[in-house]
């Protein structure tokens, strides 16, 4: 499937405008967020024989870019299937941290998910993502990651680890952390 | 009284007359000298009353004022070593017993190491902090070949570090046995595709030349190791106690700096640029590159990124933009890359899947800028020199020497207008730095009270206590996952080492130590994040830093695995579709979890854990630093997340 990319940055700001993240499974090493979240399909089908490499193109892009998103994101299917939505997964929390822990999750992405830098691990825990987006994302990466076969971890694995990194709690904000503001 | 006849012996000489006088006082048939032969395996020799009472026909002169070890050291002194580090051996025995008695085993002073790759490790840190080298003595055997990754290590990292290998040349001045196998035809040769020189002096002189020769070429950038083998006969031989030996002049050579050519152009492009960004790597070798690059990075108003290599920028000057570093160059119309070890690496992102794939992340009319001393040398044999990098301006040439001149034909070239525009980037650039150090916090706050404790908390901990300190962190941290730099404000050339090099692992605790030496003078506080398994390829290094009184504190990022090699194979694992339940097999360090307090204070060092609750870090830091305080090492085993 023909992906368009955003970069990290480029991310950033769009953030700033776009209340949830757009979906993506994370940086690259390059700081490249793939940018085919579900939600925006229909739009970037539209873009694509317009053969526009937005990294390049962006400046001129952005703004339409955004608005569309935007609407996309604004919708109540779009809405079902972040995650926080109503539609909870159906996995075992217990479970998931166990595989979590012997599948070896934990070695890039940290023992609660919270990603590192040096393996290019991204944040997990909470997941950023909708249970299907994480699923696909575990098959198919497309960064570094390697993939996970349904051999070697099942759907309902999957599900499980996913209903154990949400009960992982959001942290306080870093400002709120006094050893933090040193 | 018979008139004695005095003879001038050598070493080797008096062990051959030795046995020829044995045999002659014996004065027995074969075949009783055989039997004595054989008996002289598995017995003392004992002196026989003639031999102790009887008149000798002459008098073998055993003893020598001075040799040939007492001149080198009289040379390896002019040079200006403080220290020498060695594991001790027979085949340089001269020039140690000279330099603890008639060097008075100061400036240099003997530092006992209990392996070579410390020694040399310890070279690496110390020399990256103090900019210049300190003394490696070791075996041109096995000595050698215990330091030999520890030399690649320096190689690569471009750091002087100044060998002394102990060899004995003449076969037939080798006593029999473990001479013969500490012994080498060409003692060099093994570390000569990745020293920058070496040589094998054959006299006293000789040795004087080569060893001052060795120095500049050591320290002419780009610096790297230099071996210089001192051969067990010169240093045992006797010199009249008049003898004068020249001893030549160091010069340094002025460090190479850019074509002018090259330098103007540079100017050109960067003035020019809408979005530069600056690439530091190993580019401060002396406090003034960092100086330097400030310097440059405000006449331009350009992001500045510090891969690491070195403290070369100020983690909290609003130019820092190490945190976007990939979206900087993916944005750039112009980058400059200041003695960047992997250029390529730097822009370009590579895909490690089935298919090993790589792509380039910089804009097609991006303007691509390199100074890099490796241009002026390269060697084929071990692949250090990275993929080849296509670049527009290539400047072979020490980017310390030529930053002064880049920037002064920059300002050149910036009017009002330019200056005005500049300046608008510099605001933009203050609030993405200032964004960027909030969303590092809203990061480092996830599993923040998570035990085994994260790199983040430990760094933060670690922080709150030597802030106000003068502090320097002698470690790398990359598999800290950086949180030092992305928290904590680094503003001085000693606060940061970079890392080993040429990644060979064992490099952490001996490069600390030695750090930490150099520190020791200046009254610096050490600080050192010590990874588990780096630890334990030569944990007598810890004894070492007890027994020298080398104040040091070290936290060990103790999360029981060499966690890069469990993802390598997990990552094989996932290719094959076989699980990765067995990864931890050869590559996990645990059952039984080691207890480094125990091991710290097996050797005399301060021990203290293991801490797995990040409430109780902080107050065991406190009680730690009171030790470091007083001289001594002390270290922390806190038990963490992976990265």
């Amino acid at each position: 499937m023909k992906r368009f990319c955003i970069t990290n940055d480029q991310i950033r700001r769009a953030d700033r405008r776009i209340s949830v993240p757009l979906g993506g499974p994370g940086p690259d090493k390059a700081g490249i967020f793939d940018f085919c979240p579900a939600e925006a399909k229909d739009f970037l089908r539209r873009l694509q024989p317009l053969k526009l490499r937005l990294i390049a193109t962006l400046p001129r892009v952005l703004p339409l870019l955004l608005v569309v998103a935007a609407l996309i994101l604004a919708s109540p299917a779009a809405r079902a299937q972040q995650p926080g939505a109503e539609t909870a997964p159906a996995g075992n929390a217990q479970t998931g941290k166990k595989i979590f822990m012997n599948d070896g999750c934990y070695e890039c992405h940290g023992r609660e998910g919270q990603g590192a830098t040096q393996t290019g691990a991204t944040r997990i825990g909470p997941p950023q993502l909708s249970l299907e987006a994480f699923l696909r994302y575990v098959r198919q990466p497309t960064n570094q990651m390697p993939p996970y076969t349904n051999k070697a971890v099942s759907d309902q694995d999957l599900t499980d680890i996913y209903a154990f990194l949400k009960t992982i709690p959001q942290p306080p904000k870093g400002k709120d952390i006094p050893l933090l503001n040193k | 009284m018979a008139k004695l006849k005095k003879v001038a012996v050598d070493r080797r000489n008096f062990l051959k007359g030795a046995a020829a006088g044995a045999v002659a006082l014996a004065a027995s048939p074969a075949t009783v000298a055989a039997q004595q032969a054989e008996l002289r395996r598995t017995v003392p020799p004992s002196m026989s009353p003639e031999a102790e009472t009887g008149t000798p026909s002459h008098v073998e002169v055993l003893t020598a004022d001075r040799t040939g070890s007492d001149f080198m050291v009289d040379v390896i002194k002019s040079l200006g070593f403080e220290y020498v580090c060695a594991n001790p051996g027979s085949s340089f025995r001269g020039i140690h017993e000279s330099i603890i008695n008639y060097g008075g085993n100061k400036s240099p002073e003997f530092i006992t190491c209990c392996h070579e790759e410390s020694s040399v490790g310890m070279a690496h840190g110390y020399a990256k902090v103090e900019g210049k080298p300190l003394a490696v003595l070791a075996h041109g055997t096995v000595g050698v070949q215990h330091a030999a990754m520890a030399i690649y290590n320096a190689y690569c990292d471009r750091v002087p570090v100044y060998v002394i290998l102990g060899n004995i040349i003449d076969a037939t001045k080798r006593v029999p046995g473990v001479e013969w196998t500490h012994s080498v035809q060409d003692a060099a040769a093994m570390v000569r595709d990745f020293t920058k020189w070496d040589d094998l002096p054959i006299s006293l002189e000789h040795f004087a030349e080569s060893a001052v020769r060795a120095y500049k070429i050591a320290m002419t950038p780009p610096t790297l190791p230099v071996v210089l083998v001192a051969d067990g006969e010169l240093q045992e031989k006797p010199i009249s106690a008049d003898a004068k030996m020249h001893i030549p002049k160091l010069t340094h050579a002025g460090p190479p700096q850019g074509d002018a050519g090259a330098v103007a152009e540079a100017a050109r492009l960067l003035v020019a640029a809408e979005n530069p960004v600056i690439l530091a790597d190993r580019m401060a070798r002396t406090p003034a590159g960092l100086a330097h690059l400030i310097e440059l990075a405000e006449a331009l108003q350009a992001p500045v990124v510090d891969l690491g290599g070195r403290m070369n920028f100020p983690t909290r000057h609003p130019l820092n933009q190490a945190e976007r570093f990939r979206a900087l160059v993916a944005d750039a119309d112009v980058i400059l890359g200041l003695e960047v070890a992997d250029f390529y690496g730097a822009t370009h992102n590579y895909r490690d899947q089935l298919e090993r794939t790589s792509r380039s992340i910089t804009k097609p009319e991006a303007k691509l800028i390199t100074i890099n001393a490796n241009d002026l040398y390269i060697k084929g044999n071990y692949q250090d020199f990275q993929r080849y990098p296509e670049v527009d301006v290539a400047l072979a040439a020490d980017a310390e020497a030529t930053l002064p001149s880049l920037t002064e034909a920059a300002k050149r070239l910036i009017n009002d207008d330019r200056r005005r525009a500049l300046q608008d980037r510099g605001a933009r650039l203050k609030a993405a730095h200032q964004q960027s150090l909030e969303r590092a916090r809203d990061a480092a706050a996830f599993a923040w009270d998570a035990s085994p404790i994260s790199t983040a908390r430990l760094s933060a901990e670690l922080w709150a206590q030597i802030q106000d300190q003068d502090w320097s962190l002698v470690s790398a941290t990359q598999f800290v996952s950086h949180w030092p730099q992305r928290l904590w404000s680094f503003d001085k050339h000693y606060q940061f080492i970079g890392t080993a090099g040429g990644y060979g692992i064992g490099y952490g605790a001996p490069a600390a130590v030695g750090a930490a030496l150099a520190n020791r003078k200046y009254g610096r506080l050490s600080v050192n994040i010590q990874n588990d398994g780096d630890l334990m390829y030569a944990p007598g290094v810890l004894w070492t830093a007890a027994h020298h009184r080398i104040p040091l504190l070290s936290i060990m990022h103790n999360n029981r695995a060499y966690h890069q090699e469990v993802m390598q194979v997990q990552i094989m694992a996932d290719r094959h579709s076989r699980g990765v339940a067995n990864c931890g097999i050869g590559t996990t360090i645990t059952g039984p979890d080691i207890d480094y307090a125990k091991l710290a204070q097996s050797m005399g060092v301060y021990g203290e854990g293991p801490i797995s609750d990040p409430k109780d870090l902080g107050p065991a830091i406190r009680r730690a630093l009171d030790v470091v305080k007083r001289g001594e090492p002390a270290m922390l085993d806190v038990v963490t997340q992976p990265r």
